[in-house]
């Protein structure tokens, strides 16, 4: 019994090693800084793709990542998978359009930012809302997110039909106006977003670890990518949602996502409590 | 059996008849209890989460709703949200995560179980309660081979015997008790437990 603990404890320890090896050199070799992630979900993710890549340890692992380029990207979806729905808690998207929408009307155009946005999920929800509200033809939304691969998937914007009754319902409790059905064309067991929505869509790559603001925006909504991140992590973020906020714009996050760790978090006023909607404060 | 000094932390996993479960060992705990405790009981996702409301008004320690990137307080009892996993960091620290479910599971025990043994080593007690599915049966395991302590529900205490002997099968657990003998067990991790007595 003790041999094998002191057997386990010694594994513990050299994946730890080892966990922080493979980042460094994801790091340096594709410049994708994971080294500021909260590690817990990393090493969950990252102990699902050794069975995946059929390794034994992260040393392993490593070996592939680095001397074999096509395994960099499929372990990118590997680190990066993000499970999202349209309208995904549908009270936040009531919300936005009973508090927020009427504010955003004041604007002459819009600009919204998605930040890690997944395969798109959001960014369409939020072109919906605005279209049912009637500002979508002076919106651009820019949807963000590190995987060049989940990008092209969110550009395409084609979801599985069976997703669609649970995307359907949670529209409709979000206070939807129109029919779902109104925005996407079904065949073939899959459906595709229109185009309508998409032209008002710019998806790109973007890293909330790396890269700095990029527009000025009235409305950041960024919803379960923060507990991802270290509180360290989580702070540069806030950051850039702020700097890129315009005066008295607003920010969205994740339910159970807080400033309160953020050194950012006296710069926004709680707008509509309990659904995680702030905004930023004017300056002085 | 005396836990007192060997355990740093306490997960516990419960599923159908899991408030009933918990509603006799909670009360266990005394404000001399120093390991936090994490649960994950399985709920509907859309059902407002009421754990909180309903075990701190029977726990004589602090309940919470468990918050991400929080600083793990002890003797605090600390919920898994509904619809999140609840995993731990070093700190040790709260991290919660949207990934898919484990076992149709979210919160799973299996997630909470294996990142709290990776963390807690063999200073962690494990006990899994009723349920009727197989969500925390390698969470367990996982416990039992960094060291810490198993304990599992007798399963013919158990009101869905489903969840206990899945676990049960994949390793056998240092003990299996009814639920008054698993609060007794809690009950040696008060503070005042091991204070010498004259």
């Amino acid at each position: 019994m003790d041999a094998e603990v002191n057997a386990a404890t010694a594994a513990g320890r050299e994946f730890d090693v080892e966990f922080r090896l493979l980042i460094d050199a994801i790091y340096h070799i594709y410049h994708y800084d994971f080294r500021g992630y909260a590690p817990a979900s990393l090493r969950r993710r990252l102990r699902a793709a050794l069975t995946r890549f059929n390794c034994r340890t992260l040393s392993q692992l490593q070996d592939k990542v680095v001397h074999d380029s096509a395994t960099f990207p499929a372990l990118l979806d590997f680190l990066t998978v993000q499970v999202s729905e349209m309208f995904r808690d549908p009270a936040y998207f009531l919300a936005l359009r009973e508090h927020v929408v009427p504010l955003l009307r004041t604007y002459p155009f819009l600009k919204v930012w998605v930040a890690g946005c997944s395969a798109g999920e959001e960014a369409y929800s939020l072109a919906i809302l605005l279209q049912e509200e009637g500002l979508l033809s002076k919106t651009i939304i820019y949807a963000t997110d590190i995987n060049p691969g989940t990008l092209q998937k969110a550009a395409a914007g084609v979801y599985d039909v069976e997703r669609i009754a649970g995307f359907t319902a949670n529209h409709r409790k979000s206070g939807g106006r129109t029919s779902l059905s109104d925005y996407y064309t079904a065949a073939y067991g899959r459906a595709v977003f229109n185009k309508s929505l998409k032209d008002h869509i710019v998806f790109s790559d973007h890293s909330l670890a790396t890269d700095s603001v990029f527009a000025e925006v009235q409305l950041v909504s960024c919803r379960n990518v923060l507990i991802y991140f270290n509180r360290v992590l989580q702070d540069r973020a806030i950051g850039l949602f702020r700097e890129a906020l315009c005066r008295q714009g607003f920010l969205g996050i994740g339910a159970k996502e807080s400033l309160r760790f953020s050194s950012h978090a006296d710069a926004f006023l709680d707008f509509v409590p309990g659904e995680k909607i702030f905004q930023k404060r004017a300056e002085l | 059996m005396n836990l007192a000094g060997r355990v740093d932390a306490v997960v516990i996993g419960a599923s159908a008849g899991g408030i009933e479960a918990l509603t006799a060992l909670l009360p266990a705990l005394s404000p001399g209890l120093r390991p936090p405790v994490f649960i994950v009981l399985h709920l509907p996702r859309d059902k407002p989460s009421v754990l909180v409301e309903i075990f701190g008004r029977k726990c004589a320690v602090p309940v919470r709703e468990a918050e991400d990137k929080e600083t793990v307080a002890p003797g605090t009892v600390y919920f898994a949200p509904a619809d999140y996993h609840l995993l731990l960091d070093r700190g040790p620290q709260i991290s919660l995560s949207a990934d898919d479910p484990v076992h149709h599971s979210r919160p799973s025990i299996d997630v909470l179980f294996e990142s709290a043994a990776e963390i807690y080593g063999d200073r962690l007690l494990g006990i899994i309660l009723t349920g009727a599915n197989e969500d925390g049966a390698s969470g367990l395991a996982a416990v039992h081979d960094a060291g810490g302590v198993t304990v599992v529900q007798s399963p013919q205490t158990a009101r869905a015997p489903h969840m206990v002997l899945s676990a049960l099968k994949l390793r056998p657990a240092d003990w299996v008790l009814p639920l008054d003998e698993i609060a007794e067990m809690l009950r040696t991790l008060n503070a005042a437990a091991v204070m010498p007595v004259n």
